[in-house]
């Protein structure tokens, strides 16, 4: 399926090689741009071995070129593991997450493609990070599965699935992280990826961060903007 | 002879509050300049989850944090402190976009520092994907601050610990001073240990938590540049030597933690304990660091002398 | 969850000059209380929100008791409730009372 994708996307040609779970190439816009490719696949697990080296793709892509930068997301959540936490998996996986800020807001739009899993930790780091978050349909986030969710509330599956009719604040699923205002769009799997990508490429919104606003617009989180927006003027006056 | 509380002055009533046990208040109220701080939405606008009634459970009417500006030393610091009690302190819509908010003012300003008590188990449950986005945003906003020339500092040591969403919030501060209670990490050792089973990690072993996880192993790594003991006038004192520290971010600073985490990867990326990566750091009796007072850790730490000073 | 309102005429006004504050927090077996001075020097009342239903009487009681005890007119205390034992209960309104009495904002 990602061959696929990313075929889709790159139809000029693309150097992306998935090894490992990881993700690590560029590839050709129609533009003639260089657009970075780096991401998770297989449903792999997000460690420390694989975020030191997403990172390091994109640190050694700065200064040397000046496209966009793409992050595909098919992973599992983090690595939950002792190895991963003795090693201080939280400093590798905000790096990541730094980097791509980094990168963003310095002439590097980055734009995050989830096309399979991802959850906690690992989306965070990944898709979370970018400027633009674009679902495929069929993906399916799940920052917290309902079988964890019913053993941790003591809510059997028929109630939690019952609640979340009524709420996107909770539930795992595409749709859900698209009302909360994480997902900024969800692209279309009849059109070719390369024509909605460039469309986004050329209307891509400015690098402040909107997704509260988005949050409020759509419906699924009311409180988020006005709130943020309130300390922020309550702190500004204070001076 | 026992003087009144109030009597007492205030730096001494620091020094003997334990910061894993004070509450958020209590915390700030000993940690800023005394009756200095300025509370943005205190409880008394009750602005609570709106999500948790869907639950059936209790709300607080700060959400759990407190935010707000005060002084140290005299100086202007916008501060937020999680309430670890409540909900485990876990970061839910309101609760995030607080500290999202102060954090977007403090880069529009460019000179007031942050300080950022953590004390959370991550993501809150009932309301995972504001939660987990808020987490996104609050990540955000610190980069943000931290180009726009804003110290963002992070105190680690409440009963929660810093898990989750918050284990990453604080590798992205400027600097983390930590107590030996406060431990940090993504997963949870019960979370590592129902998804992988207890071979893997035996959450009821508390000793394991603490060596892995906690603020002298993370002090050791250099994660955290100061050890704190775990009393809230050390913690104040860590944050005033943490603000005389912190230089200006950059890109440097990224390639320099690239370096400093690939290398931690080659030194002691096959290392199966943490008593194995002190031995791997030259200390003769690693068998002994759990045990070793705060005096004698601290000098021991400076003299293995791990740092991320410039390369975080 | 549980919404129980109390109201009860006072003989005095409570001391002090600040204007509200704030102790506790909610968690098993604790509770929050929120006390602002907002109300006629004769009236006291207490709203609460607890997780335990069925104990309307139990709060009845605490309450009476602890009005009588300490006379504080002119505050509203509001309470958020993980399930606190009446002792706890009674303890974290006294601390609101003398907390309110400071001098203070």
């Amino acid at each position: 399926m990602l061959d696929e994708i990313i075929a889709s996307l790159f139809p000029d040609g693309h150097e992306v090689r998935r090894d490992k779970g990881v993700i690590l190439g560029s590839a050709t816009l129609r533009s003639g741009v260089r657009m970075l490719v780096l991401g998770v696949a297989d449903r792999t697990a997000l460690g420390v071995d694989e975020a030191i080296r997403l990172s390091g793709h994109v640190l050694d892509s700065i200064g040397r070129d000046s496209g966009p930068i793409l992050v595909l997301v098919d992973s599992d959540s983090q690595r939950m593991s002792k190895r991963d936490e003795l090693l201080g998996l939280n400093e590798f996986l905000a790096h990541l997450a730094k980097v791509l800020i980094h990168a963003d807001t310095n002439g590097r739009p980055t734009i995050g493609l989830l096309y399979g899993h991802s959850a906690a930790g690992a989306l965070l780091a990944t898709g979370l990070a970018t400027r633009v978050l674009v679902g495929l349909p069929g993906a399916e986030p799940a920052v917290m599965d309902l079988p964890s969710m019913a053993k941790v509330t003591k809510l059997s599956m028929e109630a939690l699935q019952e609640k979340a009719k009524s709420t996107p604040v909770f539930a795992p699923g595409l749709s859900n992280l698209a009302q909360m205002g994480a997902v900024h769009m969800i692209w279309s799997n009849a059109a070719s990826l390369a024509d909605q990508l460039e469309a986004l490429l050329v209307d891509l919104p400015a690098a402040r961060d909107q997704r509260d606003a988005l949050g409020k617009e759509r419906g699924g989180r009311l409180k988020a903007a006005e709130i943020a927006e309130r300390v922020r003027d309550l702190a500004l006056q204070v001076r | 002879m026992t003087a009144p509380l109030k009597d007492v002055a205030p730096a001494e009533r620091a020094r003997s509050t334990s910061f894993y046990e004070a509450s958020a208040r209590t915390r700030l109220e000993l940690l800023l300049d005394a009756g200095s701080l300025i509370e943005f939405i205190g409880p008394g606008q009750r602005e609570v989850s709106p999500h948790l009634k869907i639950f059936d459970l209790p709300e607080q009417f700060d959400d759990g944090i407190v935010v707000g500006h005060g002084r140290l030393d005299g100086s202007p610091v916008f501060v937020a402190a999680q309430e670890g009690r409540f909900m485990g302190g876990a970061f839910g819509e309101v609760h995030g976009a607080k500290l999202t908010g102060l954090l977007r003012a403090a880069r529009e300003i460019g000179t007031v520092p942050v300080l950022v008590l953590f004390d959370t188990g991550g993501v809150r449950l009932q309301e995972a994907n504001a939660g987990e986005l808020a987490i996104a945003e609050i990540m955000r906003a610190v980069m943000e601050a931290r180009s726009a020339g804003v110290k963002v500092i992070g105190l680690i040591g409440g009963r929660s610990g810093c898990y989750g969403g918050g284990g990453l919030i604080a590798g992205c501060c400027s600097a983390l001073a930590v107590s030996e209670p406060g431990r940090i990490a993504v997963s949870g050792p019960e979370v590592i240990e129902t998804n992988r089973g207890v071979e893997e990690f035996d959450s009821r072993d508390r000793a394991l938590v603490w060596r892995t996880m906690g603020g002298k192993h993370r002090r050791l790594l250099g994660a955290a540049d100061v050890f704190a003991d775990d009393n809230v006038q050390d913690f104040r004192e860590a944050a005033l030597e943490l603000l005389g520290l912190v230089g200006p971010f950059g890109l440097d600073r990224l390639k320099a933690e690239q370096d400093r985490l690939a290398g931690r990867l080659r030194s002691f990326g096959a290392c199966g304990d943490a008593i194995d990566i002190w031995t791997a750091e030259g200390i003769a009796d690693a068998q002994a660091v759990p045990e070793l007072p705060a005096d004698q850790f601290i000098a021991l730490a400076n003299r293995i002398g791990r740092t991320s000073r410039d390369a975080r | 969850m549980e919404d129980l309102s109390f109201r009860h005429p006072v003989r005095a006004r409570a001391g002090g000059a600040r204007r509200s504050a704030i102790v506790g927090v909610v968690a098993s077996g604790n509770l929050e209380v929120l006390v602002e001075r907002v109300l006629p020097d004769a009236e006291c009342a207490v709203e609460i929100k607890t997780a335990a239903v069925g104990f309307g009487e139990v709060w009845s009681a605490v309450i009476g008791d602890f009005v009588e005890r300490y006379s504080p007119g002119g505050l509203k205390f509001s309470i958020n409730d993980g399930g606190a034992r009446p002792d706890t209960v009674s303890l974290r309104l006294a601390q609101a009372v003398r907390l309110i009495a400071e001098n203070g904002q």
